[in-house]
């Protein structure tokens, strides 16, 4: 039987399912007599203190897996408990109403969920869910009912379950749970986000699995396809089997690869770091062995809420991610919406060019106050010495002018409070726009560096609409003319002594890389799934020979050509980048 | 019993971060306070009660403090809503 649903944490697991089901516990509905008052004000101190101590220890734990983000669901759990009108309310309803403790505990959480439960705002609906979890918790104290513990298995177990709490997740047994399998949440619920920081396969949303499987029924959970497989035949058994050998087979390979340092043959290092888009993609960039981080998105922030994260909250994010990269470079891009990126409670008029209209850099000096505030929030972070800002969609020096402007304000608004930030801090630019790129050696007198982003750029210069089918062809990162300019950037940014790296897609593709590498590009930043094969290829080549390649591939003619002799290069060094045995670079 | 009105002049409003910050300043005081927008009240000291109001950028609110500190108290959570609880 396959069930399919949505992807919350990509990889295979195989074992016997552990369906986790809430205790529905029955509450006493029987009224007090007056000489038990006493006894059920207190079971109610007694029931909070206890739930306050477990929620402690729970955010204790989480701690240790988790980032600052998630342990904050924690802190809001116990916020609630220290409501006033919660203890108040229970204990108000035993002494006029003579209800049970448990039965009172119920009536004011479900009062409590009520409040918020038709109000459409996202940040209300989470607090109605922490309620949920925090009031189930209190009423099993109050009746003495052990909270269902997925915190020690003796073997391998998939949980099957309704949805899983963060409580449940962060109390799990790590070392057993090998999968999850949930009716409800999508890719950025909860559980997802969990999963994916433990790298524990799970698929969601797939409807009612919880009700349908039994306890101990052995169950595929493919997370990277999507689908879960309750009680598989022989074949498909030994078929993901298979797929979970490669897949660790892979992953050995992976690690191998990740330790070792990123030189050439004759020692000139480069530095191979990733894009990511929040905290909860570092897990997968340091196993990878990434040198740093050549873009942070900062989209993602922005996105599904209903108004704009405030100074702190996007502090955490930054603070976040510098602080696990530790000493290795972490560049933050200012937000890049406009064009396709559209923020809900942010209108923007419909454009008829949107890619080349207002976006990017340009809406952030428009709306200087949510500029300065992000670029508040980078340098507060700053403090670890690690974080290099870059502007989004510079055509021009006036933007970066402007934009350092900015920058200055916020600076002196936080020397004027106090704060302490990194006074070196390092700002660059992406070229992605023709005009930067040829005016290179005028913007780097402004910038400490560039990084190059290769969809646009491309896009730009060839007039190509990367996103039409039809025209897909004429879409050519090998195009003389797009090597060219980013051989001037290079070339510009190394004659002021500073470095160029690039973010785009043609920074991971295998195909690009001895090309780039000899052109004299100081540093590639890509999806952490593509660091292995283009390190590998830069471990397998020197410089002096990367350089011949670069020089002999900008005296072609057309992309064909040099795509061609890109790929013949590779298959000299006896490299081949279309493995598909599993041990290099499968999807993952 | 003190009482003073105040317009809640922050972009998000008694809500997220400054709603915690405003119930961990008025649960300093030993006065009970209680907050109210267009005659519902809520009591101050209560994060859920709080929310639930609802005061968003430029609702009027009373905030009404009674018992020892009350003077005090009153004067303490006007400040902090004056000072947009560091948001624009």
């Amino acid at each position: 039987m396959i069930y399919n649903g949505i992807i919350g944490s990509g990889g295979i697991a195989i074992g016997r399912a552990y369906i986790l089901k809430k205790e529905t516990v029955t509450i006493n509905k029987d009224f007090i007599d007056d000489n038990r008052l006493n006894e059920e004000l207190n079971q109610v101190d007694e029931a909070v203190e206890l739930t306050k101590a477990q929620i402690a220890r729970i955010k204790e734990r989480a701690s240790e897996d988790f980032s600052a983000e998630e342990v904050a669901i924690f802190e809001a759990h116990l916020m609630i408990l220290e409501d006033p009108e919660l203890i108040n309310g229970i204990k108000e309803l035993i002494i006029n109403e003579k209800l049970h403790s448990s039965n009172a505990a119920a009536k004011v959480i479900e009062n409590f969920m009520g409040m918020f439960s038709n109000i459409e705002d996202e940040y209300l609906k989470e607090r109605a869910a922490d309620i949920r979890d925090v009031g189930d918790r209190l009423i099993n104290n109050l009746l003495g009912v052990t909270f269902c513990d997925i915190g020690n298995f003796d073997t391998d177990v998939i949980i099957v379950a309704n949805d899983l709490t963060p409580s449940d997740t962060a109390l799990m047994d790590k070392k057993h749970v090998k999968g999850f399998a949930t009716d409800i949440g999508g890719r950025t619920s909860h559980t997802a986000i969990m999963a994916r920081s433990l790298e524990i396969p799970a698929v969601l949303g797939l409807g009612n699995i919880s009700a349908k499987v039994r306890n101990d029924e052995l169950i595929i959970v493919d997370g990277t396809g999507g689908i879960v497989i309750v009680d598989p035949d022989e074949n498909t058994l030994s078929e993901y089997h298979q797929k979970i050998e490669k897949y660790d087979n892979y992953k050995n390979e992976l690690k191998s690869v990740s330790a070792l340092p990123s030189v050439t043959l004759d020692g000139k290092h480069i530095d191979i770091a990733a894009n990511i888009g929040g905290p909860s993609d570092v897990g997968a960039v340091t196993e990878y062995g990434a040198d740093g981080v050549g873009l942070y998105r900062t989209e993602f922030l922005y996105m599904d809420r209903d108004r704009l994260p405030d100074e702190d909250e996007q502090f955490e994010a930054y603070k976040a991610v510098a602080e696990k990269l530790k000493e290795k470079p972490v560049i933050i891009r200012t937000l890049d919406i406009g064009g396709d990126k559209k923020l809900s409670y942010l209108p923007m008029q419909e454009e008829m060019n949107p890619f080349l209209g207002f976006r990017a850099i340009r809406l952030c000096l428009e709306m200087r106050n949510m500029f300065k505030t992000q670029l508040k929030a980078i340098l507060r972070a700053s403090i670890y010495n690690n974080i290099f800002i870059m502007y989004p969609m510079i055509s021009s020096l006036d933007e970066v002018i402007e934009a350092n402007k900015v920058l200055e304000e916020a600076k002196s608004e936080l020397r004027a409070k106090g704060i302490g930030f990194d006074e070196e801090i390092k700002c660059g630019v992406m070229i992605e726009i023709p005009s930067a790129a040829i005016s290179a050696d005028i913007l780097i007198t402004e910038v400490d560096f560039f990084s190059i982003g290769t969809n646009d750029l491309c896009q730009y210069t060839l007039a190509v609409d990367r996103m039409n089918e039809k025209i897909s062809n004429l879409y050519q990162p090998f195009h003389p003319a797009v090597l060219r300019l980013i051989k001037n950037v290079i070339d510009q940014s190394h004659k002021a002594g500073k470095f160029t790296g690039m973010c785009g897609e043609l920074a991971g593709d295998p195909t690009a890389t001895l090309l780039l590498l000899g052109m004299g590009l100081d540093e590639f930043s890509m999806s952490a799934s593509s660091m292995l094969m283009v390190k590998k290829i830069v471990r397998s080549v020197s410089f002096e020979e990367a350089k011949n390649i670069a020089e002999h591939a900008l005296k072609l003619k057309t992309s064909t050509q040099i795509r061609e002799y890109c790929e013949m290069a590779l298959k000299k060094l006896k490299i081949d980048i279309n493995q598909e045995d599993g041990k290099c670079t499968p999807k993952v | 019993m003190y009482a003073e009105s105040i317009e809640i002049q922050n972009k998000s409003g008694l809500h997220a971060r400054p709603a915690t910050t405003f119930i961990k300043a008025a649960q300093k005081f030993k006065s009970d306070i209680t907050i109210e927008k267009d005659s519902k009240q809520a009591n101050a000291k209560s994060i859920v009660s709080l929310l639930s109001l609802g005061a968003s950028k430029g609702s009027i609110v009373k905030i009404t403090a009674t018992g020892e500190d009350e003077i005090q108290a009153i004067n303490t959570l006007i400040e902090l809503i004056k000072s947009k609880f560091g948001e624009e």
